[in-house]
């Protein structure tokens, strides 16, 4: 067994279709608020330039939306922290129209879209929109992709004894490829990962050798979807939400799993 | 700037190209110059330009319980893995260490969306046809889900999938796992194979040559565009004293525009200070540079500009002439190349370039030649402004 990773959280970000930041995430999980019927339905994007703004697919709007949200709340210069962005699938909107575009007219293909294809479109973005020189990077792990991320996102802050953005988000699949895909709402979470800070919720992270059962999806269909990443996310959200002492296991492979101690 | 790092060992490695299957081909072909593109017979519409197509990727049918794995990425995966005695070496690996010790890391860029594609030209009243009605390959971490599935690791499995970073960001993670104890070994690599999105993706941006590509020409005027896998073991160094080594990786972003390279270098150059400095060696120390060099206007014009950071006896090239550009899979490939430079004795040249750029002209290496390579150092810049650099370095004497 290895030495627990351990970190504080010292930033929260979160959206969701009636839940465009974390404190009202947090009132929702906290049983305080229902989702606002009047809160925006696509995300932002307010922290982009505004050229890279009109070029900014929803699913980097949302990745900026919670990442600014958690840099903010963590009072800490974008600039310099590193970044990890995950998802499942990336953008499924943007493969849905790269996919149809070349069934039907090869030659017509955007080149804005074609950029915005790349898994790492949501941390292009971020950098150019923060200034962020530091490492940025884009990773998945499918149905793990939240567990993995957050595992490398950790694995970085503790190496190199640096703050850590990480960023789990997921845009709405559209079009042929959304049967392939249980991404069927946009929701985002950000988690500002510090190795050194004295404040915020501790987190303590331990690989476990036997195989984790998926999380059940919380009873919040409407804000989170069916997205096993989404349902991880969500747990760790409403630990934090109820700054109760939480354990969660989440499973990595067929015989490895995160265990993952949330202490307020 | 960060502490200098524990190398590694990398105990067995292997690349697949248009230059052919395993290590011996890549030598081979490196040594005699003999470059791997062919005029375009892949896309699914016409497109005039040169390809680095692997031959035999169609012919590498999985076995029959990886078989709902199936597609074209995957194959050209299965492949590459069949070549230098890598199974074993991972088999070896897991029995040393234990399934869940050994970590997977593999770069991609598009993975397995050649798939994807092909669903949508055959769609169904609307929906993926029977055969291709399988979640697993229509998603970016298809490749790596496909080679746990294939070669039994159960550690932390991840798919970094940054452009044309994304296989060298790989060595990067590893190492971190390695470095803390969450795992005793890797396996790192990439694998990216030929499908419409990059092909008419980069023609859009009409960033395609209609030649074969020619890095640091002055006429350059495009990417080639090619496929690959390459992978690489790694652990720690005593357990291979002997094998080449990992030394140093460093890892920046440019802040600056999603396609287009910072005009200065700011981002490429902070990750080669970076990969310097946990390597703990000088500029002045490297032999050989194996360059992203991708032949378009732009990012030779910019790389050319790290160059003079270098002494002049350091050798550079870059060998996207022989291969195209491996996008995801070409900062494997290409650490593999700076690998065969070290254990082989051997400069490889910058194939396809016949007027080199005055910037980049007194480092270039424009024909194969044997030196002594002691330190090897590798360049992958990618969309987003995302930059990787890599140094290896010799084992200890046998």
């Amino acid at each position: 067994m290895n030495a627990p990773l351990a970190l504080r959280v010292t930033g929260i970000g979160a959206w969701a279709p009636g839940a465009p930041d974390w404190q009202r995430l947090r009132d929702i999980l906290r049983g305080a608020a229902a989702a606002a019927g009047d809160a925006p339905t696509r995300p932002t994007g307010a922290i982009l330039p505004a050229a890279e703004r009109r070029r900014a697919p929803d699913g980097v709007r949302l990745a900026a939306d919670v990442a600014a949200q958690a840099t903010g709340m963590a009072g800490i210069d974008p600039a310099t922290v590193p970044c990890v962005f995950g998802s499942t699938h990336g953008e499924v909107a943007i493969t849905d129209y790269v996919c149809e575009t070349l069934a039907r007219a090869p030659l017509d293909l955007s080149p804005t879209k074609f950029h915005n294809s790349v898994l790492n479109a949501p941390a292009g973005y971020w950098t150019i929109a923060t200034g962020c020189t530091a490492a940025s990077s884009a990773v998945t792990a499918h149905h793990r992709s939240f567990a993995a991320g957050l595992l490398e996102a950790a694995t970085f802050a503790c190496a190199e004894d640096t703050p850590v953005l990480f960023a789990s988000c997921e845009a709405a699949s559209t079009g042929p490829l959304a049967d392939m895909t249980r991404t069927t709402l946009a929701f985002g979470v950000a988690l500002l990962l510090h190795p050194a800070a004295t404040e915020g919720a501790r987190l303590r992270l331990v690989l476990h050798a036997a195989a984790a059962a998926p999380l059940p999806v919380l009873a919040l269909p409407a804000v989170a979807g069916d997205n096993p990443a989404n349902a991880e996310a969500l747990a760790v959200l409403s630990a934090l939400a109820h700054a109760r002492p939480t354990h969660l296991r989440l499973p990595l492979s067929s015989g490895l799993s995160l265990d993952m101690e949330i202490t307020p | 700037m960060p502490a200098r790092i524990e190398p590694l060992a990398i105990t067995t490695y292997s690349a697949t190209s248009a230059l052919g299957h395993g290590l011996a081909a890549h030598l081979e072909a490196l040594r005699n110059a003999r470059g791997g593109l062919r005029a375009n017979d892949f896309s699914s519409a016409p497109l005039e330009c040169r390809i680095g197509r692997v031959t035999g990727v169609e012919d590498a049918a999985l076995p029959a319980p990886l078989a709902h794995w199936d597609c074209r990425n995957n194959r050209l995966a299965w492949l590459g893995l069949q070549q230098d005695g890598l199974m074993e070496a991972v088999s070896n690996a897991v029995d040393r260490h234990g399934a869940t010790r050994v970590a997977l890391v593999l770069g991609t860029s598009t993975a397995s969306i050649g798939s994807t594609e092909d669903a949508y030209r055959r769609l169904d009243d609307g929906h993926f046809p029977e055969d291709l009605r399988r979640p697993e390959i229509h998603t970016p971490h298809s490749l790596a889900a496909f080679v746990a599935d294939a070669t039994g690791i159960t550690g932390p499995a991840l798919t970094i999938s940054t452009a044309c970073s994304s296989s060298a960001k790989v060595f990067a993670s590893a190492e971190r796992l390695i470095r803390l104890g969450l795992v005793d070994a890797a396996l790192v690599g990439g694998v990216d194979t030929l499908c419409d999105s990059v092909l008419f993706g980069f023609r859009s941006l009409e960033l395609v040559s209609t030649q074969v590509c020619r890095p640091f020409d002055a006429h350059r005027d495009g990417i080639s565009i090619g496929e690959a896998a390459a992978f690489a073991v790694l652990e720690r160094a005593e357990a291979a004293p002997h094998a080449p080594r990992l030394l140093g990786h460093g890892e920046s972003s440019d802040a600056y525009h999603m396609s287009t390279p910072h005009p200065e270098g700011r981002g490429a150059q902070a990750a080669l200070e970076d990969a310097l400095a946990r390597a703990g060696i000088d500029a002045d120390a490297v032999d050989y540079v194996n360059l992203h060099g991708t032949a378009t206007l732009k990012n030779d014009e910019v790389e050319a500009k790290l160059l003079p950071r270098f002494a002049t006896r350091t050798r550079a090239s870059s060998t996207k002439g022989f291969t195209g550009h491996t996008l995801g899979a070409a900062g494997a490939l290409e650490a593999v190349f700076a690998l065969l430079a070290i254990e082989h004795g051997m400069v490889p040249p910058n194939l396809g370039c016949s007027e080199p750029m005055p910037e980049a002209a007194p480092w270039l290496a424009l024909q194969p030649s044997g030196q002594r390579v002691d330190i090897a150092l590798s360049n992958s810049f990618g969309f987003g402004g995302n930059n990787s650099c890599l140094v290896f370095g010799r084992g200890s004497p046998a």
